[in-house]
């Protein structure tokens, strides 16, 4: 047993492409889907057309412009030039706002401030609006309040108070709505998906191919030997995974760990050990390293990516989809992974996903040293 | 006791019989040679006795122990080598060698007799890459790693394939040391000329034994007359020779013919008038004794 696993680590090790995915992927991955796929909006730039020019559209400029999403690229004299910004592409929004806005504002309470946004880029578009408006819905509540203690006192409740209705939002666990934080989770998945699946029946498959799977029958070893020898190595690698993947995202995207650690990594060897025996029922179906490969990637990763809810929200597609998207262990444990990381619930709240991912995996062990064969053929 | 015994060994694959009620008696320390060409169920019958597969109908033995019941038993006593020489590419000479040791529980040092003669030729080159590797020395590496367990009996599927001539000589003096240890071996070869180098031999043609025997015997059972014929238009001098009465077989050997004829009827002098009949220029025709080949060419005939 110790022969094997050094010279499974041999193969590992002395295999530099396989080494490049082992860990290149885990870093790359985080640092691409962290930095440059992303749905945040960062210092869009935008422009202003303020025909007030008074203390009050100063404040709101002043506002929306301290936070980090907008940037302001021109501040525009006449509404001519709003569309030449646009068509060149260096502004992604324009902040209108009426004549006397002030004035209007106190006396009138009916004051006018138009947002145009390039809907070329339909999400970006979206967001920013909802980003302005919400910066300017804060202004306008504060305002109010404020002016209304005012008038209170001075009035002791002669005046009739105005009615608002006001909605307040609260983003719960992740208030700065980081995409990164959606994206995390869904790597650690694949990654240990791919890396665990594919890996191990490949290097199932190329024992085939070369001919060795012969000669290891052909010896005193056991079917559970040989495939303990085959996956511990993967353990091994992959929990070196998540770890880095979980470092980098803490040190460079700031994702917190709400839960607990050790129940985070435990839910985390659970999967790997779900997504080795896949890997071992794959290498049982397939007989050559590209079969392997392609049902991995196939059969695994592209239902990962596009059923897990890990890009598409699951409650958006088609019933028959949603369905389908049960038996993808992924998505359970991307809820598993998200719960720990973000809400920071303990197993109480996740026993139910985790005995789901306990079934995978013990379906999946049956089923594989079930078609393991002691023989060829 | 016999190391190999079969009875009535039959395979298919799919609509294919691979092999057909195949009997084999293998001694106690003896080299059985399997010769027959490409496709003829060699591999097979090494899979079958190896426990890789199973066979459809019959049975059959390994050191008394029945290949589907007791394979476990068969796993521990032999030592077998694939079709191709089946080794990690990656790891070097030393590292496939300890590996194949520990998964039979045992280390190098502990069987390093066994495998002295063989190894020592390997040794300067321990550190190499397996990938790296000459065919002659691969073959060499591939037969230490089934021997460094201490086999009892050693199951060799075409060993010689792909070898230069210079290491299938050096690799069949190993062998008889091997077998003088007290090893059982059972090897198989497509080429004719090694099966003169086992103590017996079965041919094997199409999933059926032609025969199985001495090598002597074999060639004394050839009772043909066989001559080496040469002309300048060999082609023609085929057909020619087909047409002749009392001809057993013709065929193609090197840069002669091989052609078997019945003495009584026909001499060589009157085949030699007939080919001059028939306009050959500078003939050639030598009285020879018969090579396996020739004896696999006759059987296969029959």
């Amino acid at each position: 047993m110790k022969g094997f696993l050094i010279k499974e680590f041999r193969h590992i090790f002395r295999d530099f492409r396989l080494m490049l995915i082992l860990f290149g992927m885990p870093v790359v991955q985080v640092l691409l889907f962290g930095f440059a796929i992303t749905n945040d909006i960062k210092n869009a730039p935008i422009a202003i057309l303020d025909n007030s020019k008074d203390y009050l559209t100063q404040k709101i400029t002043d506002k929306i412009l301290s936070s980090d999403y907008f940037i302001l690229k021109k501040n525009l004299n006449t509404n001519n030039e709003i569309g030449d910004y646009f068509k060149d592409g260096s502004v992604k929004e324009v902040i209108i706002f009426g004549n006397n806005f002030a004035e209007n504002f106190l006396k009138n309470k009916n004051a006018n401030i138009q947002i145009i946004t390039d809907a070329s880029e339909p999400n970006t578009a979206r967001l920013l609006i909802v980003y302005t408006n919400s910066i300017i819905n804060d202004f306008q509540q504060k305002q109010l309040s404020s002016s209304l203690e005012i008038n209170n006192f001075v009035s002791s409740g002669k005046l009739l108070k105005p009615v608002i209705l006001t909605t307040e939002f609260k983003m719960l666990y992740n208030p700065e709505l980081k995409s990164v934080f959606m994206f995390v989770p869904g790597i650690i998945a694949i990654l240990l998906m791919l890396i665990c699946a594919m890996m191990t029946s490949m290097s199932i498959a190329k024992e085939k191919e070369l001919g060795t799977m012969e000669i290891l029958l052909v010896s005193p070893l056991k079917p559970v030997q040989i495939i303990a020898g085959k996956v511990l190595p993967y353990v091994l690698l992959s929990f070196i995974n998540i770890i880095t993947i979980l470092l980098i995202s803490y040190f460079v995207f700031k994702m917190p760990v709400q839960g607990s650690v050790f129940l985070l990594l435990s839910e985390s060897i659970l999967f790997i050990i779900m997504s080795l025996s896949l890997g071992i029922f794959i290498s049982t179906v397939s007989n050559t390293q590209q079969t392997a490969m392609f049902i991995s990637f196939i059969g695994l990763l592209l239902p990962t990516i596009l059923l897990s809810g890990f890009v598409f929200p699951i409650e958006n597609m088609p019933l028959i989809l949603q369905y389908l998207s049960n038996i993808m262990p992924s998505k359970w444990f991307i809820i598993i992974i998200k719960s720990i990381m973000l809400k920071g619930v303990g197993i109480n709240y996740i026993w139910k996903e985790t005995l789901i991912i306990i079934f995978m995996t013990a379906f999946f062990i049956v089923l594989s040293v079930k078609k393991f064969k002691i023989r060829l053929e | 006791m016999f190391s190999i015994k079969t009875k009535n060994i039959s395979k298919a694959y799919k609509d294919v019989k691979a092999l057909k009620n195949i009997n084999l008696n293998v001694k106690e320390g003896e080299i059985f040679g399997l010769i027959g060409p490409d496709g003829a169920g060699k591999t097979t019958l090494f899979r079958i006795l190896t426990t890789l597969i199973l066979p459809d109908k019959g049975r059959a033995f390994v050191k008394g122990y029945d290949v589907v019941k007791k394979y476990k038993k068969i796993r521990k006593i032999v030592g077998y080598m694939p079709g191709k020489f089946s080794l990690y590419q990656d790891l070097s000479v030393e590292e496939n060698l300890n590996f194949f040791a520990s998964i039979f529980n045992t280390t190098v040092s502990e069987n390093y007799e066994t495998i002295k003669d063989i190894y020592s030729q390997l040794e300067p080159f321990k550190k190499r890459l397996a990938g790296r590797l000459s065919g002659g020395m691969k073959q060499k590496l591939a037969l230490s790693c089934a021997l460094v367990h201490k086999p009892e009996i050693l199951f060799l599927d075409e060993p010689t394939t792909g070898v230069d001539a210079v290491s299938r000589k050096e690799f069949w003096d190993i062998l008889n040391k091997i077998k003088n240890t007290g090893i059982s071996i059972f090897v198989s070869t497509p080429y004719m000329e090694e099966a003169g180098l086992c103590d017996r031999v079965a041919f094997i043609q199409k999933g059926e034994i032609l025969t199985v025997d001495t090598p002597k015997n074999i060639k004394s059972n050839f009772h043909d007359t066989l001559a080496a014929v040469k002309a300048d238009n060999m082609y023609k001098l085929i057909t020619d020779l087909r047409a002749l009465k009392a001809v057993q077989a013709v065929f193609r050997f090197g840069k002669s013919i091989h052609l078997s004829f019945d003495i009584n009827v026909i001499n060589p002098d009157e085949i030699l008038s007939y080919l001059k009949s028939k306009e050959h220029n500078n003939i050639s025709i030598k009285k020879i004794d018969p090579n396996m080949e020739d004896c696999f060419m006759k059987l296969m005939k029959d």
